[in-house]
């Protein structure tokens, strides 16, 4: 089969232009309303809980989860579906457990939370790298995925593709702040639902409507293989250690958790992950489809041919059903997706360096009006710029396990201290520190043991430590550390214990005394 | 001002009751079908019908759950929760 990807498609360029015509309008309509450091970063606390769970929908669904699972479903079958379940059961949890206080009790940061009534030098700086570690690997693999990506949709060279994705983002941080990123992952989340579900539609009408045909359909031509696990779960103990990264991972990455401070109070934090995890599934749902649409429409083979990875199979799919028009639908809607991930990612990592390390720890909470958002925006630019060099340098590599390495240090860095923090009464800053610091350099010092980075890159025999996922072992150390380390510094840290009953009451009730507000 | 913190203690504690159960039944659910993928390959491959093997039903299912246990929390915390703390604030104020 013959293909237009790897040429420039007009409809792309279209679609795409249009996209970056309308969000950089939605920019600079934001910038007028980006004045104040609360602003920035927390767009106000205006955000409804509707707009808040589409746009931690946008923030959330990356790359990886549209192209990635529907080329692994493509390529694999049922396996790739492991991905489907996993980064949603992370959502629910994010509920549970974390989204109501953290809004209570944070501002800008989830810092804020852990650093509460405790030495905030210590903990801001332990939260920080955390943080930074976690969004610099999801940095790297978004933008290492769009370069070749673009490369293949719009014929631009990967440099140039790096360079427009960083210009673009930095310009959506820069000057809207979060009032903009927040738009932006509203249309972007549209866009990749329509898209989505326009591709679902499209396929299952060649299959009577119904999803058993199609994968009938599929286990007919490729064998019934194809609907049962394969090789990606290898042993149980990988298997549960993925599943835990996963599930964990959500509730610790620091761009997610910022979403929260933008809406009015807990109760709208609550709805708003109930309308994410709505739009979410729905999404994950149908990438059962698209994954197996293009298994029996495009074929494996086919799709191997463009992309060794898989990674083009939902392109390749809408120009199977709809031609060029459709393929450049979908191109734009990816790249969509990235420009809005990154962006979130940035302003998650601008506040980590302006608000925590530089406020609160090099000035000690005492900067001057107006110097927190000049150095956030300072951070924005640096960080961009960091994000285009590193893209460029990673260019080529397998970054796959960055991903997973970024959900692991948020499930063992930034989740343990996070919970610990908020629900334990004997938490101490020491503790605290020394949780996040083995949560986070545990997972990074394992990682590098793993088969991931000694077998598949390094092409060593084997690997020192035997699971490409460490959160199994990592998550338990960190919580364990922490325990342990804030019971042999109770003596010296009586007054931050004695004052639990205070974070109790602000858990419940709020920093700022306000009434429930409704949605209309 | 004492009754109104035993309140907001209790209501807190209901909180973390609720909300611990659920992620458990979240954790047993995810679980339980991770280690059926990992441990029992043929089972998950099993045709129900044609083309639906029991891997792709418990995988739908488990989005479902998720669903539904939000649902159900969401739905706790407008209805009980939020009255709760509302009548807990109110106690402080006399």
């Amino acid at each position: 089969m013959s293909t237009a990807i790897g040429q420039a498609n007009p409809v792309a360029i279209a679609f795409f232009l249009l996209f970056i015509g309308v969000t950089l309008g939605i920019t600079w309509w934001a910038a007028r309303r980006t004045r104040t450091t609360e602003h920035f970063y927390a767009a106000g606390r205006s955000i409804t809980a509707r707009q808040n769970g589409i746009a931690l929908a946008g923030d959330y669904m990356s790359a990886a989860s549209f192209l990635g699972i529907a080329g692994l479903v493509s390529t694999t079958g049922f396996d790739g579906l492991i991905y489907s379940t996993g980064w949603l059961v992370g959502w629910p949890v994010v509920l549970f457990l974390v989204a109501e206080p953290l809004r209570n009790l944070g501002k800008y940061t989830f810092a804020d939370v852990v650093a509460l009534h405790r030495r905030p030098g210590p903990v801001r700086t332990a939260a920080a790298i955390g943080t930074l570690a976690t969004v610099v690997f999801y940095l790297i693999a978004q933008m290492v995925g769009a370069g070749g990506l673009i490369r293949l949709m719009f014929g631009i060279s990967y440099e140039t593709a790096i360079v427009v994705v960083g210009v673009v983002m930095i310009l959506y941080v820069l000057v809207g702040g979060m009032i903009a990123t927040t738009w932006v992952q509203i249309v972007k989340a549209f866009l990749l639902l329509a898209g989505a579900l326009l591709l679902a539609v499209l396929v299952l009408s060649r299959f009577g409507f119904n999803p058993a045909r199609l994968f009938a359909e599929a286990a007919a031509k490729h064998g019934d293989a194809v609907l049962a696990p394969g090789k990606l779960v290898t042993s149980p103990l990988e298997a549960v250690s993925l599943g835990m990264a996963l599930m964990f991972g959500t509730a610790g990455l620091p761009h997610i958790l910022m979403r929260f401070f933008t809406v009015p109070d807990a109760s709208a934090a609550r709805r708003s992950v109930f309308y994410a995890t709505g739009i979410i599934g729905t999404f994950y749902l149908l990438t059962f489809v698209l994954g197996f649409g293009a298994m029996v429409l495009v074929g494996p083979e086919a799709i191997r041919a463009v992309d060794q990875g898989g990674n083009m199979a939902a392109p390749l799919l809408a120009e199977a059903l709809g031609g060029t028009a459709l393929l450049g639908f979908i191109a734009a809607v990816a790249f969509a997706t990235i420009l809005a991930v990154v962006a979130g990612l940035t302003l998650s990592g601008a506040a980590a360096l302006s608000h925590d390390l530089w406020v609160n720890v090099v000035r000690h909470g005492e900067a001057e009006p107006g110097e927190q958002l000049r150095v956030a925006r300072i951070a924005t630019v640096v960080l961009g710029l960091i994000a285009v060099v590193l893209g460029i340098t990673f260019k080529g590599q397998n970054v796959a396990f960055m991903v997973s390495l970024a959900f692991a240090i948020a499930a063992s860095g930034n989740f343990p201290a996070l919970l610990l923090a908020m629900f334990w009464r004997r938490a101490t800053t020491s503790g605290l520190v020394a949780s996040m610091l083995t949560g986070t350099f545990g997972a990074l010092i394992l990682i590098w043991f793993s088969p991931t980075i000694q077998v598949d890159i390094l092409h060593h025999g084997s690997a020192q430590f035997p699971l490409r996922n460490p959160a199994l072992l990592t998550i338990p150390i960190s919580f364990a550390t922490g325990m342990l380390v804030s019971l042999l510094t109770a003596a010296r840290s009586e007054e931050e214990i004695s004052r639990f009953a205070e974070r109790e009451r602000l858990m419940l009730e709020g920093r700022e005394t306000r009434a429930v507000r409704r949605e209309p | 001002m004492t009754h109104n913190h035993e309140a907001l203690r209790a209501l807190a504690r209901k909180r973390w009751r609720v909300a611990l159960s659920l992620t458990a039944l979240m954790v047993l659910v995810y679980f339980g079908f991770v280690l059926l993928v990992a441990w029992d390959k043929p089972f998950m491959g099993r045709l129900l019908r044609p083309g639906l093997s029991v891997g792709i039903v418990l995988g739908a299912l488990v989005i479902i759950a998720a669903w539904i246990l939000t649902w159900t929390y969401v739905r706790w915390a407008n209805r009980v929760y939020d009255p709760e703390l509302e009548r807990a604030r109110a106690g402080g104020v006399k």
